[in-house]
This record gives C-alpha cells, structure tokens and sequence, in this order.
C-alpha cells in the first residue's frame, strides 16, 4: 500500500510539475516558452563553471578508494566502530558519505548482492543511503560555481550533521530491525 | 580545512597503494575519475536547462513568490541576513522541497540559482556568508520523505518489502537537520566566525 503510493508520487512527480508550472505560467500571461529558454541559459554556464572543482574531489576521492586506503582505515577503525554496533561491512559506506553520491550508491548496492536488502547489513546501507547529502559533492560545487573560497564553518556543520545521520541510522536500525 | 582533507585523501591513497604495490590502481584512477567528473557535469547541462527554465516561468507567473510568502515566518528567522522578499527565498525553498521529495536533479540546479542569489548579496565576496552557510547546513542534512533510489536499489535486488527503510529515512534525517540547523545557529551567534 505505502510502496505503491510512494512509487506512484516519484513516477507522478516530475510530469505534473512540468504541466502544471507552465500552464499556470500561460493563464498568468507569461510568454512561457521565452521565459523558458531565458532561464535555461543560465544552466550552460553553471555547468561549465563547476568542472574543474568536480574533477579535483573526485580524482582525491577515487584514488584514496581504489588504492586500498579506504579499506586499511575501515580495518584499522572495526574494533572501535563494533563496539557501538555498527557492523565492519558497513564502514567503506560510511566514510564515502560525505565524499561521493556515486560511490556510495555502488557500495550499498555491493552489498545488497552480497547480503541480501533484508539483511541488517543491507537495510542500514539503505537507511544510510538515504541520510544526508554529500557535503562534499555539495560544498565544492556550490560554493565553486559562485567564487567562494572561504567555507568558515560549513563543513564542521556538514560533517556533524553526516556523522549523527550515521549514528541515527545506526540506532534506528538497531531498534526496529535488530 | 578543504586543502587538508583534500591532500590527505590524495597523499594517503597514494602512500597506500605504493605501499601495497597497487600503483598502478592510482593512475587508472585517477585519470578515469578525471573523465568522469567532465561527463557528470556534461549530463548536468541539460538537466540544469530544464529545471532552471521551469523556474523562470514560475517566477515570472508569481508561483515562487507565492511560495515563499507562505514559508516566511520561517524562512527570516533561519535567514536573519537575507530580505524577506530576495528571490533567493525563493529558490532555497524550491531547492529543499526538491531534496525532501528526493527530486535530487532538480535540487542542483535550484540550489545552485540559490547559492547565485545569496553570492549578488554578499557582495561577490571570497568569504561565504551567514545565509550560504545555513542553507548548506540545511541542504545536506535536510530530511528526506522519498529516498526513490535506495527503494529502486532494493527492489532489483528483490527485497520483501523495499519501503521498509522509508520510516528509518525519516527518522535518521530528522535528527540530522535538527542538529544541523542547531550547530548552524550556535556557530552564527556565539562562535569565533560569527559576523557583528
């Protein structure tokens, strides 16, 4: 009953905002293909602006993973991370989270086939995919794309906010899975 | 901070792989992802076009501003520093009703029309602003109602019930926005980086 609502409103989502802003735009006397294409000009520059920033995270992002570097730390950190019940399997997820959409979405996927998604390595990996954004990802590209180098305190905030999504997910999951 | 953990990551990775003997992993690497981050912000041109073209329209037909009249009370106590009536209120909300609906491709584009919008108020300045940091702190903590692509995941791998993690979502977000925006205001009021 819920799935079937939820994947009728993610499948609904999309073709009615494209039908309804227009229309309503067209009885409020907007030229709207014009104020369309107005708007869409500003998406061409942005895009382009945000290219160096994106190469630069992501070769650190990649090489720090593909190298091993990710799994040594997720090793050396097991011991502490048990003992507050979060499974070793889950840690490479954690990490990357604050990183990298893409690597993240590869890693729970990983370990879905590996352990099932009912699993309770495989439900957390999907409670974690679905907590928080990646700061990173986020801070480079928007801060980038507007000539901010200055960040102050955003990525404290960013990162506490990742971590106590992590430990939130952690306990949801330990209550309600188990 | 942002040169530290960026050199750690390289220098680390680098250090391990030749520790390892896995050097050439670093190269494929990182010439691979170089590739990539050029292709993932290509698709985003088109995506970018679109949503910020569907914006303009709302914009013009008075829908954004509709919006942010209706979010008001809540959006000048969080934005203290932004005119309560700055297209940027606009776009922010456009930006965290997108995340919320795990709209994440239409959430870039209004996020970064808002981050455009916050940057003409401060003045073109390399420094971020207090505004730039809140919305930050709320867009990557910000509560999630439809994780669409974690449930996708979870039915190709043929799971029993593939929404059971919606709740748990919920719940796990919930707690990070409210300690988001509570270190947000703390960091703004009393710390060292608060502006006078």
């Amino acid at each position: 009953m819920l799935y079937s609502i939820l994947t009728q409103v993610s499948r609904w989502a999309i073709p009615v905002l494209l039908l309804i802003i227009p229309l309503y735009g067209f009885f409020r006397k907007v030229p709207v293909y014009e104020a369309f294409v107005e708007g869409a000009q500003e998406g061409f520059a942005t895009a382009v602006k945000i290219i160096p920033f994106l190469v630069g995270m992501l070769v650190a992002i990649s090489v720090f993973r593909a190298s091993g570097a990710l799994e040594l730390v997720s090793q050396v950190l097991a011991p502490v991370t048990s003992y507050i019940g979060a499974p070793p399997e889950i840690l490479p997820l954690a990490f990357m989270r604050p990183l990298s959409g893409s690597a993240v979405l590869g890693l729970s996927a990983e370990l879905m086939k590996v352990y099932g998604p009912d699993s309770f390595i495989g439900r957390l990996a999907s409670v974690m995919q679905g907590t928080t954004d990646t700061t990173f990802f986020v801070l480079t590209i928007y801060f980038g794309a507007v000539g901010v180098k200055k960040f102050r305190y955003s990525v404290i905030t960013g990162l506490t906010a990742d971590i106590s999504g992590f430990l939130a997910a952690l306990y949801i999951c330990h209550r309600i899975f188990g | 901070m942002l040169n530290v953990i960026w050199l750690v990551l390289l220098a680390a990775g680098i250090i391990v792989a030749a520790a390892t003997g896995n050097i050439d992993a670093v190269t494929d690497a990182a010439l691979k992802s170089a590739r990539d981050a050029v292709q993932v912000c290509f698709d985003l041109i088109g995506v970018m076009a679109l949503w910020l073209g569907i914006m303009r329209i709302a914009e013009r037909g008075g829908m954004v501003q509709a919006l942010a009249r209706l979010l008001r009370p809540v959006m000048i106590r969080l934005f203290p520093g932004v005119p309560p009536r700055h297209p940027a209120m606009g776009a922010i909300i456009l930006n965290l009703s997108a995340n919320i609906l795990g709209l994440g491709n239409a959430a870039t584009p209004f996020g970064m029309r808002a981050m455009k919008n916050l940057q003409e108020l401060n003045g073109g300045r390399e420094e971020a602003s207090t505004a730039m940091c809140t919305f930050l702190a709320l867009n990557t903590s910000c509560i999630t109602l439809l994780p669409a692509t974690i449930i996708g995941v979870r039915l190709s791998y043929n799971s029993a019930n593939p929404v059971e993690i919606v709740g748990p979502c919920i719940f796990a977000t919930s707690i990070s926005m409210v300690i988001a925006v509570s270190l947000d205001y703390w960091f703004r009021r009393f710390s060292r980086w608060r502006k006078p």
